[in-house]
């Protein structure tokens, strides 16, 4: 490509950010209120120096990386139940029957809505309690995985990988799975080399959805008791101090970090499943 | 020689049930014996229940009542020595065409060197060896064909069946591929069931021509075909025979409106 289509091409990506930018600089200028709006460069500032410790909470890189162990932790969590799940409910009529029924009942309840009741459960408990660690550094990171958290991130992450399992599993041609048997597949062979392969594009898909919500469930996890870090309590922390600056960042650094993780997942499937897109 | 046929079927039905309730006959007592080596073809109008029998043959499918013997063993599942062909789209679209063709040997667990050579070895009997590499999507119609018979053949099955496998090819492409199983049928003798609807295709390929009726499909006449291969369309026997199957199915044509099943399916399966 010529250097003129690459400069072009990238102008076109960052022409509206950077338009976004300019008029942010300019209302900031006209309030004049930094706890309404901060200006640009006092958030750039925070961005410059990542490792700086805020208002007494760690720093912004810390607290993102506290965030994002949590989200895998429960995002983990969700596709190891949710993928075999949506298998069997999606190959088994009598797995979809018995389960589906129940599991729709809870689909519609906002991850949020479940808080109290894992408050009462859970309380405060994390995988310290779990492994029995009292003190000292992995004490540090075991408390910030708080099992009420990781659950709130579960319930967000497990239902679209869900869906998105049964309905690859049950959109398998049938002819694909006739000749597999003709060939002389057992069931292991089956699930193995016939149905996983044949709907991971729509697991994969499922699951770049999943993060995304579990990624949003973040700030509301991060919100419950005993939350002392990351950039969900980062936000909230300094809202009640006033430091919109803070606010902004931690807002902006949520949002760059979904985008990438999203970006990840869309380059696996241009990568591994082009044959979707070409084969009917 | 022993009495007893490569495959027995005897006495088969098939009833569905439908939706609402109701019995759909698909297949009424059927009986015939296939030889060893034998090419069949089967004809019928369209729903006639064909590719429901190949099915059972297959192991796909439960028969309602009947027998389906195997070297006088009754077929109740899927086995390795009798393959399928389908009409399209049978190849794994995540695999390249050797994967695609050593699927046979890697479910009965041959080791990967091993079941790509015989991959090659078969890719090589239908002419699909440079394409090795390529993955279905990349394949026309035709080329895919011939490596679903590649991979049906690397299982090395004594009977295959074959459902319509050339029924979504244009007219050109088609008489190439009957040529080419030919070939292959003549150097590696198998016994082949063959399902169409094309009575040409069925006087061009087969030793023995089973013409079926409409639904529920009854095996109506089995025909002889005395011809030398190759057989040339433009011989007045291949015309007569031609003529005589159509106006057989023509028939069937007519009393096929007939057919309404108002029977509940507990009724009629009991």
């Amino acid at each position: 490509m010529a250097l003129k289509t690459i400069l072009f091409r990238a102008g076109a990506y960052l022409l509206v950010p950077c338009l976004f930018l300019a008029l942010w600089g300019f209302i900031a200028r006209q309030l004049n209120n930094e706890v309404i709006l901060p200006y640009v460069g006092q958030v750039a500032e925070l961005f410059l120096q990542p490792t700086e410790s805020l208002i007494a909470m760690g720093s912004l890189s810390i607290n993102v990386a506290i965030s994002l162990v949590r989200v895998l932790a429960g995002y983990l969590l969700a596709i190891c139940i949710a993928v075999p799940l949506g298998i069997l409910m999606g190959y088994y009529g009598t797995a979809f029957r018995l389960s589906n029924g129940f599991l729709a009942l809870f689909r519609p309840i906002p991850p949020l809505a479940w808080v109290p009741l894992i408050l009462a459960w859970f309380g405060v408990a994390s995988f310290a309690t779990l492994f029995g660690v009292q003190k000292g550094p992995v004490y540090l990171y075991l408390n910030n995985l708080k099992f009420s958290m990781i659950f709130i991130i579960f319930i967000g992450a497990f239902y679209p990988i869900l869906t998105s399992t049964i309905h690859g599993v049950a959109g398998v041609r049938s002819t694909l799975l006739d000749s597999a048997r003709v060939l002389g597949a057992g069931e292991r062979d089956i699930f193995r080399k016939i149905l996983l392969p044949a709907s991971l594009p729509s697991i994969v898909n499922g699951m770049r959805i999943g993060l995304g919500v579990a990624w949003m469930c973040l700030v509301s996890a991060e919100m419950l008791p005993g939350s002392l870090s990351g950039v969900g309590y980062l936000i909230t922390h300094a809202y009640t101090l006033a430091r919109t600056d803070i606010v902004i960042a931690g807002m902006i650094s949520i949002g760059v970090i979904g985008a990438l993780l999203d970006l990840f997942f869309r380059l696996i499937e241009n990568r591994k499943f082009v044959w979707t897109r070409l084969s009917r | 020689m022993t009495d007893v046929p490569i495959l027995r079927i005897e006495r088969l039905s098939k009833v569905f049930r439908t939706n609402n309730g109701g019995a759909l006959k698909a297949l009424a007592e059927v009986t015939f014996d296939i030889a060893e080596n034998d090419f069949v073809c089967i004809v019928g109008p369209s729903g006639c229940g064909k590719s429901t029998l190949l099915r059972m043959i297959a192991g796909l499918e439960t028969m309602t009542t009947g027998i389906i013997g195997y070297h006088g063993k009754a077929i109740l599942r899927p086995r390795k020595e009798i393959g399928m062909v389908f009409q399209e789209y049978s190849l794994l679209p995540w695999r390249n065409v050797l994967n695609n063709v050593a699927l046979g040997p890697e479910f009965s667990g041959s080791p990967r060197g091993e079941r790509e050579i015989k991959a090659m070895e078969y890719l090589r009997l239908v002419g699909m060896e440079a394409f090795s590499q390529a993955f279905p999507h990349e394949l026309s119609g035709g080329m895919r064909q011939r490596v679903a018979i590649a991979r049906a053949l690397a299982n090395d099955p004594d009977v295959l069946l074959m459902d319509e496998p050339f029924g979504a090819l244009d007219a050109h492409t088609r008489i190439l591929l009957q040529k080419e199983l030919l070939r292959v049928w003549e150097n590696h003798r198998k016994t082949i069931l063959f399902v169409t609807h094309g009575v040409d295709e069925a006087i061009y390929l087969a030793d023995r021509i089973m013409v079926m009726s409409a639904r529920p499909g009854r095996m109506l006449e089995i025909i002889d075909v005395d011809m030398d291969r190759p057989r040339y369309r433009a011989h007045p026997s291949y015309g007569q025979l031609a003529e005589r199957i159509l106006s057989i199915l023509e028939r069937e044509a007519d009393v096929s409106f007939c057919d309404s099943s108002t029977e509940r399916y507990e009724d009629v399966i009991r």
